[in-house]
C-alpha cells in the first residue's frame, strides 16, 4: 500500500485514502475473528470466575483430578520420545540411506495419517480383546499419531545442507558423531513442531483411549458431561486441560529457540549422497516393514476381517448414504466457513505484518491449541445459558467446526498468498484495476489452489472429529464418525467396519497429498 | 617422492565420467590451484582428496600413508584435511566461537584461548565470536570457515572456491591474505577454482582442468606463456593465434617476423601471443611510408573501461595475406592503457615484444 502512494504521490490521493480504508476494513474483520476465537479461552476464566474460587480448589484439588494429570503426563512424556526416535529413524532410512524401496517406505510412513486415531484403536482392541492401559495407550498413539513428526523430520532432512556434513567428517568426527552434533540439531525445529502437535492431539484424543479404557482428561471430561451436563465439575477439568495445552505450547517455545536453521550461504546445495547400508539392510528394512504392519496391517486386517465376518448385511446402504450426506455437507459447509474466516488474517500477515498481526496470530495459535472438547462445552454452556434456541443446532456446530478448525485453514490460506507476490497485485492496481479488482484478478485467483487444499483439510479433519460433533450437533445428526462410534460402543465391530473404511477412503487422498506436498517443498 | 600423489584416479557417476583417470604430484609447503570450466571434474577430485567420496580406481598417498586405493578408502573423518568449501558451510546452529572450536575437543586444555587466537590469525576481531553465523558478512563467513579448519593444524587444506561469493575488491585481499597465512603456517594448499587469473596468482603449481583429465599441469608462468593447446591458451587469458612458418627461431606470419621459443624448424605451425605482447604507437598514413618491415594497422573499434581499452586493430600492411586467407583480414583484440585510448580510424604501428609460443 504504501507503494501505491508512493507511484501517485498527489494526482491521486483519493485511491490512496480508499485503499486505505479497504484494509483497515480487513484489520477489522481479522480482529474480530480473532476475538471470536478466544471466546472458549474467555469462558474458562469466565467460569472459573463465577464458580468462586473455593470451588475451583475443590474442584481441582482433588485426587480423580491428580489420577488424570499422572495419566495424561506420563501418556505425553512416555509417547512423545518414542515417536520422535521412531520418526528420526525413519526418516534417516527413507531419505538418506540406500534403503530399497525407499520412497514406497517413504509413503508407508505417512499413511497412516489417512486412519483416524480412533479407528486403530478399535482395531487394536478387535486384534488383542485385552489391551488397555498406560502402554496400550502409549502403543496405539505412538502409531497413529508418529507420521506428524515423520513428515517435518523426513523434510527437514531432506533439505539438510550435506556441505555441513562434509565438513564436520572434514574436521574430524566420525559418522555417529556428525549426526550426533550437526544432523541432529538442525532437526530440531522439526522435531519441536511434530512433537507440540503429537502431544496435542494426545491431550485431546477421546475415542482412542476409549476403546483401550484409559483415562485422560478429555475422556473424564466427556464422562462427566455426560453424567452431569455442563456441571462445574466438568468445566473445571477442561480448565486444567487447556491449562496442559498452553504448558505444552510453553514448552515448544522455549525449546525451540529463536535459533535458525536455514542454510547460509547462496547457491543450490548439492545432493545428498545417501548412506550404504550394505549387510546392515535387512536388519534395516525390519523397521519400516514392522511399522507399516503395525500401523496399516493391523486396521486393515481387522476391518477386513469384520468386513468379511459381517459380509452383505452390514452395509446399510440408506443408513450409510444418509450418513455420509450429513457428514459431507457438514464437512464442506464448516470449511467454506473456516476458510473465509481465515482470509483476513491470512491477507494481513503476509501483506501488512505487524504488532497488531503478530498479537492476532498470537491468539489464532493459542486457539488452534484447545482440543474440541473444550471448544465443545465452552459452546454448550453458552447457547445454554445465554441464547438456548441456539442449543444444538446446525449453526452451532459449524461455528465450532470454524473455531477448531481455523487455524489449520489459515495455514494453507498464509502459505498460498505469500507465493502470490505482491507486485502483481500492484501491477493489475497500475493497469487500471480498483483494488478489490485488483486483488481477485491476481492473489486470490493466484492463492485459490493453496485455499482449496487448505478447505480440504479442515473437512478431513471435519469428517474425522467425534467429541465436539456428539456435543454440539442437533438431535438426529448421525456422521460417520458418530454412526461408527454408536456401533463400535455397542461391540457390533462389523456393522462398525463399512463407516470405518469410509473414512479412510475418504482420508487417503488428501494423505497422498500432505506426502507429495511435502516432498515438493524440500523441491522433489 | 611427493607430499600428495595421485595416480590414475577416475570416478563415475553412473553414466558419466568426472574423473577419467588423473595423476597429481604436490609438493609439501607449495600451492596448486586446479582450475577449469564447471563440470570438468574439479570440485569432484576436491572431494576424492578430502575423503568424501571414494574413487573407483586409482590411488592417493598423502605423505606416503595410502588413503584411497581403488574403492578402499580412508574416511574423510581419519584423514585430517583441512576442507573450506565454497560459502564456507558454518554450522548454523552454532555461535561463531564453537564453528571454530568444533573440531578441538571440548576437554582440549585451553580451548577458549585457542579459538581466539585462531580468529585472530584469520584476522576476525574477538567480538564476532559470540554472534552466529548468518549475521556475518561472507567475508567473515570465509575467514570463519579457514580458522575452523585451521583449528587441527591439518597437514593440507583444501580450498573449493572459497572466494567466488565474495565481491571483486574482497576477492582479492582475500585471496592474498590467506595464500600468506597457509604459507606461514607451512600448510600444503589445493585451491579449485573456474577463476584462471586467481589460479595463477594464488598457486605454484596450476593445474587445468578439463572433461575429467589435466590438460597441462605446470607453474603459472608455463601455463600462461607456454601452454600445451588452443584451449589451455584461451581458458588462461586472451590469445592471439596465427599459422606461421619456422625457421632458425623466427615464426614468419601475418603478424611480420616474430623470435619464438623453440628452436626446431617446421614448415607450418600456430603460434600464439598474448595481446599484452603487443604494443601500440600512434602514428598516422604518412608514417606508412618507406619502413616495409614494419607493421601497421588501422584502429576499428575501441572500447574504453576506465584502466584498460579493448582495441580492435586491422593489419594494413600484413606481410602475408595470402596463406591467412581463410581467417581474411580479421582485426586483432589488443588491449592498451585507458589513459591513451586511441580513436577509430587512428593508424598504429604494432610492435611485438618477446617470444611467441609454438604449439606442439
Amino acid at each position: 500500500m504504501a507503494s501505491a502512494i508512493h507511484l501517485t504521490p498527489s494526482t491521486l490521493p483519493a485511491a490512496g485514502m480508499k485503499k486505505r480504508r479497504a484494509m483497515s476494513w480487513i484489520t477489522l474483520a481479522a480482529a474480530l475473528i480473532s476475538l471470536i476465537a478466544l471466546l472458549p479461552l474467555a469462558f474458562i476464566v469466565w467460569i472459573a470466575v463465577q464458580t468462586g474460587w473455593d470451588t475451583v480448589v475443590a474442584l481441582v484439588f482433588r485426587p480423580r483430578v491428580g489420577e488424570l494429570l499422572v495419566n495424561t503426563v506420563l501418556l505425553v512424556i512416555i509417547t512423545v520420545p518414542i515417536a520422535i526416535t521412531l520418526s528420526v529413524a525413519l526418516a534417516w532410512l527413507t531419505e538418506r540411506s540406500d534403503l530399497p524401496g525407499n520412497r514406497l517406505w517413504s509413503w508407508l510412513s505417512v499413511a497412516p495419517l489417512a486412519i483416524p486415531a480412533f479407528v486403530h484403536s478399535y482395531a487394536w482392541i478387535s486384534f488383542v480383546p485385552g489391551l488397555h492401559g498406560l502402554w496400550a495407550g502409549v502403543l496405539v498413539s505412538v502409531i497413529a499419531y508418529f507420521p506428524f513428526l515423520y513428515l517435518p523430520i523426513s523434510a527437514a532432512l531432506r533439505r539438510l545442507d550435506p556441505a555441513l556434513e562434509d565438513a564436520a567428517a572434514a574436521l574430524g568426527l566420525g559418522p555417529w558423531r556428525v549426526f550426533a552434533r550437526v544432523v541432529l540439531p538442525q532437526l530440531r525445529l522439526a522435531i519441536c513442531g511434530g512433537s507440540l502437535l503429537v502431544g496435542l492431539h494426545l491431550l485431546a484424543e477421546y475415542g482412542l483411549y476409549v476403546f483401550i479404557r484409559f483415562d485422560t482428561f478429555t475422556t473424564a471430561i466427556v464422562d462427566q458431561f455426560q453424567s452431569t451436563f455442563n456441571g462445574p465439575a466438568a468445566n473445571m477439568l477442561g480448565a486444567v486441560l487447556v491449562v496442559c495445552c498452553l504448558f505444552l505450547l510453553a514448552l515448544e517455545v522455549t525449546i525451540r529457540g529463536e535459533e535458525r536453521y536455514a542454510r547460509v550461504g547462496s547457491g543450490a546445495a548439492r545432493k545428498q549422497q545417501r548412506a550404504r547400508l550394505g549387510r546392515a539392510t535387512p536388519a534395516c528394512l525390519f523397521l519400516p516393514a514392522a511399522v507399516a504392519l503395525l500401523s496399516l496391517g493391523v486396521p486393515f486386517v481387522t476391518v477386513g476381517r469384520w468386513l468379511l465376518a459381517g459380509g452383505a448385511d452390514v452395509w446399510r446402504w440408506d443408513e450409510i448414504s444418509l450418513a455420509l450426506g450429513q457428514t459431507l455437507f457438514l464437512a464442506i459447509v464448516g470449511a467454506v466457513l473456516a476458510t473465509v474466516a481465515a482470509m483476513p488474517m491470512a491477507w494481513i500477515s503476509i501483506r501488512a505484518p505487524g504488532r497488531l498481526q503478530r498479537l492476532l496470530e498470537g491468539c489464532n495459535y493459542i486457539v488452534g491449541a484447545l482440543p474440541g472438547v473444550v471448544i465443545a462445552l465452552a459452546l454448550v454452556t453458552i447457547t445454554v445459558r445465554v441464547a438456548l434456541p441456539l442449543y444444538q443446532t446446525l449453526f452451532t456446530i459449524l461455528f465450532g467446526y470454524a473455531l477448531m478448525f481455523l487455524p489449520r485453514a489459515l495455514i494453507s490460506l498464509r502459505a498460498s498468498i505469500a507465493q502470490a507476490p505482491v507486485e502483481l497485485e500492484r501491477a493489475a492496481s497500475s493497469l487500471g484495476r480498483p483494488p478489490v479488482k485488483a486483488l481477485w484478478a491476481t492473489t486470490i485467483r493466484l492463492s485459490a489452489p493453496g485455499a482449496a487444499a487448505g478447505m480440504a483439510m479442515v473437512a478431513l479433519g471435519i469428517t474425522n472429529e467425534l467429541t465436539a460433533t456428539q456435543m454440539l450437533a442437533p438431535n438426529g445428526t448421525r456422521t460417520l464418525a458418530m454412526a461408527f462410534w454408536s456401533y463400535s460402543g455397542e461391540i457390533d465391530y462389523a456393522s462398525a467396519a463399512p463407516y470405518a473404511l469410509i473414512m479412510v477412503a475418504m482420508s487417503l487422498p488428501m494423505t497422498w497429498w500432505l506426502y507429495v506436498q511435502s516432498k515438493r517443498m524440500a523441491g522433489r | 617422492m611427493s607430499f600428495l600423489e595421485l595416480s590414475d584416479v577416475a570416478k563415475n557417476y553412473g553414466p558419466v565420467t568426472a574423473l577419467a583417470g588423473v595423476d597429481l604430484r604436490v609438493e609439501s609447503g607449495s600451492r596448486t590451484a586446479i582450475v577449469g570450466p564447471s563440470g570438468c571434474g574439479k570440485t569432484t577430485l576436491l572431494r576424492l582428496i578430502a575423503g568424501f567420496e571414494a574413487p573407483d580406481r586409482g590411488r592417493i598417498a598423502l605423505d606416503g600413508k595410502v588413503l584411497a586405493n581403488g574403492g578402499a578408502a580412508v574416511p574423510a573423518h581419519r584423514r585430517g584435511i583441512g576442507v573450506v568449501a565454497q560459502d564456507g558451510a558454518l554450522f548454523p546452529h552454532l555461535s561463531i566461537a564453537d564453528n571454530i572450536g568444533f573440531g578441538i575437543a571440548r576437554n582440549a586444555d585451553k580451548r577458549a584461548d585457542h579459538i581466539v587466537e585462531l580468529a585472530y590469525i584469520v584476522g576476525l576481531d574477538k567480538a564476532v565470536l559470540k554472534r552466529r553465523p548468518h549475521e556475518l558478512s561472507g567475508g567473515q563467513q570465509q575467514r570463519v570457515a579457514l580458522a575452523r579448519a585451521m583449528a587441527m593444524k591439518p597437514r593440507l587444506m583444501l580450498l573449493d572456491e572459497p572466494f567466488s561469493a565474495l565481491d571483486t575488491g574482497l576477492r582479492a585481499s582475500m585471496r592474498k591474505a590467506v595464500a600468506e597465512l597457509l604459507e606461514e603456517a607451512g600448510i600444503t594448499t589445493i585451491l579449485v577454482t573456474h577463476d584462471q587469473a586467481e589460479a595463477l596468482s594464488f598457486a605454484n603449481q596450476v593445474a587445468v582442468m578439463r572433461d575429467g583429465l589435466f590438460s597441462q599441469v605446470g607453474t603459472p608462468r608455463e601455463l600462461y606463456f607456454q601452454p600445451r593447446d588452443r584451449m589451455v591458451a584461451e581458458f588462461l587469458g586472451d590469445a592471439i593465434i596465427v599459422p606461421a612458418r619456422i625457421a632458425d627461431g623466427f615464426a614468419v606470419s601475418r603478424l611480420g617476423r616474430i623470435a619464438v621459443d623453440t628452436k626446431e624448424r617446421r614448415d607450418v605451425a600456430r603460434i600464439m601471443l598474448r595481446p599484452e605482447q603487443i604494443l601500440l604507437k600512434r602514428t598516422s598514413r604518412e608514417g606508412m611510408s618507406g619502413t616495409p618491415d614494419m607493421l601497421f594497422g588501422e584502429v576499428t573499434d575501441c572500447e574504453f573501461a576506465g584502466a584498460v581499452c579493448t582495441v580492435a586493430v586491422r593489419l594494413l600492411n600484413s606481410p602475408d595475406p595470402p596463406d591467412a586467407a581463410a581467417i581474411g583480414n580479421t582485426p586483432l583484440t589488443l588491449r592498451r592503457t585507458g589513459m591513451d585510448a586511441p580513436e577509430v580510424g587512428e593508424i598504429v604501428r604494432l610492435t611485438v615484444t618477446g617470444k611467441a609460443h609454438v604449439f606442439a
